[in-house]
């Protein structure tokens, strides 16, 4: 038992890293924010997109789409990080990390909220359309504020799932929280700074599973 | 950017070929992984459902009420701790366990245990979209609970879970290739053994490939069963 404690939850040793795993922390905290932001953005853009009916646009965002759901993430993260520099984009970590992300939860949001656009009834765009309004106007005015409602639960589950995607960047070194959290287990050989990661995402991340679950009840 | 040097060094069908044996065996070991925690993820991600539908029961004694919230807890970790963190952490921490397990199996333990969480809880959802008069009329004809369980109550609990286990099994599935960050020889790891040889990507765009043909059929498959179970 205090074999144990002291390899997983050894007080000194978190007491030696925490400054190591913070920096890993407020690096994951920055990329999950900003890839959810682009990927969300990118989602709805598509979604929006598939509104207008046209048979190419359809069949290439459906094609987008698939092979993204098809490709394991982690793959992806390795593909971005040996092609791009081929493409001559020598993109910081970061930035690679963000824009793997996006493209990756791109594909998830549009079809979630490509979903909640069907979901809202045709007679609302015939109505809106016979009132003068344009294809514009009634996505912002009267679809997607509808649409809104029901995307809300999926949409919060996928960014958790989003978050937690997040970890993958350590496969490619970029310095966030699982990262750091090895490189400290590493140093001082004593695996307490992995578990001490672990927690941190359970805590930080925990109240959006209650909140997925709570939503997904109510809506359900 | 230069054509013939991205044939070269991303679609090299000379390096590709050389490495399919090699690639097939490391999915040999992904489709192994994946088969063996579906099979055993969604068991025990039904018995979880059930032993946790069923203590939530009217009459149940305090004391087995108590077990929810050690199995509330499991659930939520595994839904809110990243796949890959667990995995590392159990990896590292079995053998202070005493417990000498192969890199497989520590890896094939944790997508069980993602997997179980996740499906516990579709299940449930399912279980309780059930309406309650189905089981109250089972029970009041002489079934047992656990009769009604499974003859009345499980089988319409299905229909609803379906679509969203779909997508949870395929995740899971996806996420096998995990594995290879704790040195599993899965396909992912074949490529990269590929990459380090050859100082080219070719066998990682095979794998690429490989894992595509793969999973568009199942990702075809569950758009399918979301849309027909909406009708």
């Amino acid at each position: 038992m205090s074999a144990f404690i002291h390899n997983f939850f050894n007080v000194e040793i978190m007491a030696k890293s925490w400054k190591i795993i913070l920096v890993g922390l407020s690096n994951t905290v920055q990329v999950a924010i900003v890839a959810l932001v682009c990927a969300a953005v990118l989602g709805l853009a598509l979604a929006v997109l598939r509104g207008l009916k046209n048979r190419v646009i359809d069949v290439l965002i459906v094609i987008y789409v698939d092979l993204f759901r098809a490709l394991p993430t982690i793959v992806l993260f390795m593909l971005v990080y040996y092609m791009l520099p081929f493409f001559g984009l020598s993109l910081p970590l970061f930035w690679a990390v963000v824009f793997a992300l996006a493209i990756n939860g791109g594909a998830y949001f549009e079809e979630i909220f490509r979903a909640g656009i069907e979901a809202v009834d045709k007679g609302q765009w015939e109505a809106s359309r016979s009132l003068g309004l344009d294809f514009r106007q009634t996505m912002r005015f009267v679809v997607l504020p509808q649409a809104i409602r029901i995307v809300i639960p999926p949409a919060t589950s996928n960014s958790l799932e989003l978050v937690k995607t997040t970890v993958l960047a350590s496969v490619i070194s970029m310095p966030d929280l699982l990262y750091k959290a090895q490189q400290a287990a590493g140093l001082w050989y004593n695996p307490t700074p992995l578990v001490l990661a672990a927690l941190i995402f359970l805590v930080m991340l925990w109240p959006f599973v209650r909140l997925t679950s709570y939503l997904e009840r109510r809506m359900g | 950017m230069n054509m013939r040097g991205l044939i070269d060094s991303f679609f090299n069908v000379q390096i590709m070929l050389k490495y399919l044996p090699a690639l097939a065996r490391g999915l040999a070991v992904t489709v192994e992984i994946a088969a063996l925690s579906l099979a055993l993820g969604l068991t025990l991600g039904m018995i979880l459902a059930v032993v946790r539908v069923s203590i939530k029961r009217k009459g149940t004694p305090r004391l087995v009420r108590l077990l929810n919230v050690p199995l509330a807890f499991y659930v939520d970790s595994m839904r809110a701790i990243p796949p890959l963190v667990t995995l590392v952490v159990v990896y590292f921490a079995l053998p202070y366990l005493g417990v000498y397990i192969s890199r497989f199996w520590s890896a094939v333990l944790v997508f069980v245990l993602v997997l179980a969480a996740f499906a516990s809880e579709i299940f449930r959802a399912g279980i309780e979209s059930v309406h309650v008069g189905q089981t109250e009329a089972a029970r009041s004809l002489g079934l047992s609970f656990l009769q009604t369980m499974r003859f009345v109550v499980v089988r319409q609990a299905f229909r609803v879970a379906l679509p969203p286990l779909t997508s949870r099994m395929i995740s899971i599935t996806k996420d096998v290739s995990l594995a290879s960050v704790i040195g599993v020889a899965d396909l992912l790891k074949e490529a990269k053994l590929g990459i380090a040889s050859t100082y080219n990507t070719s066998p990682l765009i095979a794998a690429a490939i490989l894992f595509i043909l793969m999973f568009l059929p199942l990702v075809r498959l569950s758009t399918y069963v979301e849309r027909r179970m909406k009708r």
